[in-house]
């Protein structure tokens, strides 16, 4: 995957119809720490793992409140994800300033998806190297979108992205059905559950994660770590009557995180999707 | 002359000494008389031009154009030439009532008898305007780019009536702005997801929703009666009622009105535009019967 005569520039293809730089951009995503979406008919829950460098210094800001009505998480080159947000935090604003009413994400996301597709058709540009997951209301609802450095996008019942971010998905993927009814308090707690699932065994903390809702009646806004710390206190003692089910989930992360060294072996380049 | 003497250096750097001297005493051999043009302004631009372009002909420098026809002033609006009058809406039962006569007046002249004020705006809003016709259709223009780039979206969200309003008041603004305003005063109205939407943008960017809204002589003569008169549940027949009645008193008292109205309402379903008809009306007044009765010679 490495050291291809085709990957020094974005605007060559490879022989076999790849575009390595932006598929190395995808890379970077999967390097950055994980951060989870999932949503309901009415609300849409974003968290994600803040992990510090150092004990002296402070978190990675990783949610960003776009605009009452949408916010986004992010993985990956945190710079290009806060370029990123202050572009679509101008969006939001030129289009109330206009229209005296709130932007639609499905067409945020859009113009974000068309701005990193630019990136990937210039020589003297880089695709910007980091996923976002777009959480917003519409008209028609609760939406949660995912933004790849391809300059593609998809609407998602519930997603994550980031390093060890196939536990998360996993334990999702066994529960997504029952998002689109469940209450906010629920989502809120699958979020949790979902973000623990990627830390492999070491204890979720509120100063670890971040969560943030928006819903319908409910601006956007992130948790603070009190809340946070009370839901997570709620969960974990159900938690501590069933080591059994935590130890089952442990050794299938040891498994999918091995998956995630040769991703090469994933066949179809992940912006064929 | 010094601008003449820094012209007349570059290009004869390559030349003898014998031939600067000659061209420079041709440049100022011929006389040069100030064109006979009004404006001072316009002398000095003259004078200015046959100083650089001696070679010219004199009857080209007597031909230069003078100031106002230089300057800007034709390329904004100073006044109204073909205009609306009144435009009268409001809120009723199932949406908004609108209702504009169908003339437009060049002056003191009624010249055109079919001219449509009040036009359907995306699928949610109706749009009547008074003032210049031709900024109104200036204004249809834009609007009709509005939707269909937001049509081209394809994603099942709209520009409703308030998004609409505030587009045209933000449009409006900047054109005043720059002294170069759209000379209209507009009534933007409609529905969507069930709510009733009324608002007026005049031609310097004032905006605001009401109830019931009129522009031009319909502020004076028809909202005294809405307001005495509105109320929010009115049926459609209750409605044109009493637009019938504002447009009436606005065509016996408006010199600008004409007996020609085009009545239009938006609902959730969608806006409708009715054919024109004619308001009855009624001249048999005592007094204006034998009107010199009490003036003999007057007529």
């Amino acid at each position: 995957m490495f050291r291809n005569q085709y990957d020094t520039d974005v605007t060559t293809w490879s022989p076999a119809g790849r575009l390595f730089q932006v598929e190395y951009a995808m890379e970077a995503v999967k390097q950055g720490s994980a951060a989870i979406g999932l949503r309901s008919r009415t609300h849409v829950v974003l968290a994600c793992v803040n992990k510090a460098n150092n004990e002296l210094s402070s978190h990675q800001k990783k949610i960003f409140k776009v605009d009452d009505h949408i916010g986004v998480a992010i993985a990956g080159l945190t710079a290009d994800g806060r370029v990123l947000s202050r572009y679509m935090r101008s969006e939001c604003i030129n289009h109330a300033f206009t229209y005296e009413s709130p932007l639609p994400v499905g067409r945020l996301v859009v113009q974000l998806a068309d701005k990193a597709q630019v990136c990937t058709q210039r020589s003297w540009k880089r695709p910007y190297g980091v996923g976002l997951l777009v959480a917003g209301l519409d008209e028609s609802g609760a939406h949660l979108y995912y933004n790849c450095p391809s300059g593609n996008y998809f609407e998602y019942q519930a997603f994550a992205i980031g390093s060890r971010s196939q536990a998360a998905k996993t334990y999702l993927e066994r529960r997504f059905e029952k998002f689109m009814d469940s209450s906010r308090d629920d989502l809120v707690k699958d979020a949790l559950i979902a973000i623990r699932e990627t830390l492999q065994g070491e204890r979720l903390t509120s100063n670890i994660c971040t969560v943030a809702v928006v819903g319908v009646g409910e601006p956007f806004h992130i948790l603070d770590q009190n809340t946070v710390q009370q839901l997570i206190d709620a969960f974990e003692i159900v938690a501590e009557e069933e080591p059994p089910a935590a130890e089952a989930g442990d050794a299938a992360d040891q498994e999918t995180a091995a998956g995630e060294g040769a991703p090469a072996e994933e066949g179809a380049a992940p912006m064929d999707i | 002359m010094s601008e003449a003497f820094s012209l007349v250096k570059k290009p004869l750097a390559g030349l003898s000494r014998g031939a600067n001297s000659f061209l420079l005493f041709r440049q100022f051999a011929e006389p040069l008389p100030p064109p006979p043009s009004p404006s001072a302004a316009a002398a000095a631009v003259a004078a200015d031009r046959s100083m650089s372009f001696s070679k010219m002909p004199l009857v080209e420098a007597n031909q230069t154009p003078d100031a106002s026809s230089l300057s800007l002033d034709s390329e904004r609006t100073l006044y109204p030439y073909v205009t609306g009058t009144s435009v009268v809406a409001f809120k009723y039962r199932d949406g908004i009532l609108m209702a504009a006569d169908m003339g437009g007046s060049y002056g003191s002249t009624l010249r055109y008898k079919t001219v449509e004020r009040i036009k359907p705006i995306g699928k949610h809003s109706l749009l009547g305007a008074s003032g210049e016709i031709s900024d109104f259709q200036e204004i249809l223009r834009y609007l009709d780019e509005l939707i269909l780039y937001d049509n081209m979206w394809d994603d099942g969200n709209s520009l409703g009536p308030k998004e609409v309003h505030n587009y045209l008041t933000r449009v409006m603004y900047n054109r005043r702005n720059k002294f170069n305003p759209l000379w209209n005063s507009l009534v933007l109205g409609g529905v969507k997801n069930g709510q009733k939407y009324l608002g007026m943008v005049s031609m310097i960017g004032v905006n605001f929703e009401d109830n019931h809204v009129a522009t031009g002589f319909g502020n004076h003569l028809a909202r005294p009666i809405l307001r005495d008169e509105w109320n929010e549940d009115l049926s459609f027949e209750d409605g044109v009622k009493l637009l019938e009645k504002c447009m009436r008193v606005l065509l016996y008292r408006d010199r600008s009105a004409v007996n020609k109205l085009q009545i239009a309402k938006i609902t959730e379903e969608g806006a409708t535009l009715f054919p024109p008809y004619s308001l009855k009306t009624f001249w048999g007044f005592e007094a204006y019967k034998n009107p010199t009765v009490g003036a003999e010679g007057s007529w």
